[in-house]
């Protein structure tokens, strides 16, 4: 009987897991309409970028592109200095992300296509249309499908150009400059999302 | 004489050899890749950056803004001029890549835009279903020939460069740019300097103004605005050698691997 309840419980979370797996375009695509609805609200700009900050939070890998863009920085860090970068780094992200986002109005954004690169990595296509102020942008979403019921956004590339390369190399040079004293970008990052 | 012969022939296969070898795609990515570009003058590069800065709050800001609130007819027509004209390197450099056909599409995409197309002002070759077109520089086709980038330069008025395509737009000056040749270098009396470094200029704002919001974004979301300009150039600059636009290698899985 045991074992009858426990094969048919297999059975059921095999197929509900199954079921709830998230395409990686689909995901992509109901993001980008959560913010764009959300961008033509009558709202205030720092009622948007409050909503936008909770968008980001549900749909991007933070933490992971954190520790990337420290590149090998990390393997350097002890515990409490990861945690504090970490804080920060949320901090500073999510600022910059929304403030980004927070100056356009109404962006269009079309998925076309989706590429499978392997179990962990999905590169989704899409396109940011033209208005009358700017070409049309074409933006690929690095998405980590490891866990299939929780896609996240891990880079944008935007015409060919990681916006996680840019910032890892940003993040370098500030380092680099301070002579690789983490205390270095604390303080920057402090000053940043003052 | 014999001796001569073979010196001249090893000379020869050796350059050669260096020259194929060179153009394998991961030895050309591997060269052009921005985390291997050394920053060597980094002290002149971000006193020229700000320059530059200064240069673009002063001037290209202000001109650039007023260049987005014209026609969205005039603003694109004027691009499609300046695409036509550029055209007269990008052939050349087709023709030193050994891509012959491209050479001909844009020889074929230079005469209907200048003539049915008005200057360029109307790309008619688009609407012809000619390929997309894709730019080419001396830079380039050095880059394709092995010729690795060398430091990165910042160099004043002109912005983001390397050493090997700061070297390469001599090319220009030695006639390897018609609109150079028929503007200032030989006098046509139909064209003149004022008209090549205008549209020099006006390449230079209708960059500014189809980038307008990303580089005022990311101006004021970078920890270091330098760095950022650094490698999105350098990434942009190895796409374009590749002419590829795929994203599959702008970001090892390695990188990420140990917080999976």
């Amino acid at each position: 009987m045991i074992k009858k309840v426990l094969f048919f419980s297999l059975i059921f979370f095999t197929i509900t897991t199954k079921l709830i797996a998230i395409e990686p375009d689909v995901f992509v695509q109901s993001t980008v309409n959560r913010a764009s609805k959300l961008l033509s609200e009558d709202l205030s700009k720092d009622q948007k970028i409050e909503e936008l900050k909770l968008i980001a939070k549900d749909t991007v890998d933070i933490k992971g592109i954190g520790f990337y863009t420290l590149g090998s920085k990390r393997k350097t860090l002890n515990d409490d200095q990861k945690s504090k970068y970490s804080q920060l780094f949320e901090q500073y992200f999510l600022k910059s992300f929304s403030s980004r986002l927070a100056e356009y109005s109404n962006p269009e954004i079309n998925v076309y296509s989706k590429e499978k690169l392997n179990e962990n990595y999905t590169i989704v296509n899409s396109i940011l249309k033209a208005t009358d102020e700017r070409p049309e942008i074409k933006i690929d979403w690095r998405i980590y499908t490891k866990i299939a019921d929780k896609p996240l956004i891990r880079d944008l590339i935007i015409e060919g150009l990681s916006l996680a390369r840019t910032q890892k190399e940003e993040f370098n040079s500030v380092l680099q400059s301070n002579d690789g004293d983490i205390s270095a970008l604390f303080k920057t990052l402090e000053e940043f999302v003052k | 004489m014999l001796k001569k012969i073979a010196i001249i022939i090893i000379t020869t296969l050796t350059l050669t050899m260096n020259v194929n070898a060179a153009s394998d795609e991961d030895l050309i990515l591997k060269k052009n890749n921005p985390a291997e570009i050394e920053d060597c003058s980094k002290g002149f590069n971000r006193v020229s950056f700000s320059l530059n800065q200064g240069l673009d709050k002063a001037i290209f800001k202000p001109v650039a803004s007023l260049y987005r609130k014209l026609p969205s007819a005039v603003k694109s027509g004027t691009s499609n001029v300046l695409d036509n004209l550029s055209n007269l390197v990008t052939i050349p450099n087709n023709i030193l890549q050994g891509e012959f056909r491209k050479a001909g599409v844009n020889t074929g995409r230079f005469v209907i835009n200048t003539t049915i197309g008005i200057l360029g002002l109307a790309d008619i070759a688009e609407g012809m279903g000619f390929s997309k077109y894709e730019k080419e520089d001396y830079g380039q086709s050095l880059a394709l020939a092995g010729v690795g980038p060398g430091c990165y330069l910042v160099i004043p008025v002109l912005g983001p460069s390397t050493a090997r395509d700061t070297i390469s737009s001599i090319a220009t000056f030695i006639g390897g740019d018609a609109w150079y040749n028929v503007s200032i270098k030989n006098d046509t009396q139909y064209f003149n300097d004022l008209d090549y470094y205008s549209s020099k200029a006006a390449s230079g704002v209708d960059f500014r103004a189809k980038n307008y919001d990303s580089i005022e974004n990311l101006e004021k979301n970078s920890l270091d605005f330098y760095a950022s300009v650094k490698s999105l150039y350098l990434q942009d600059r190895k796409q374009k050698i590749l002419n590829s636009t795929k994203i599959i290698d702008t970001q090892n899985d390695g990188d990420w691997e140990e917080f999976e």
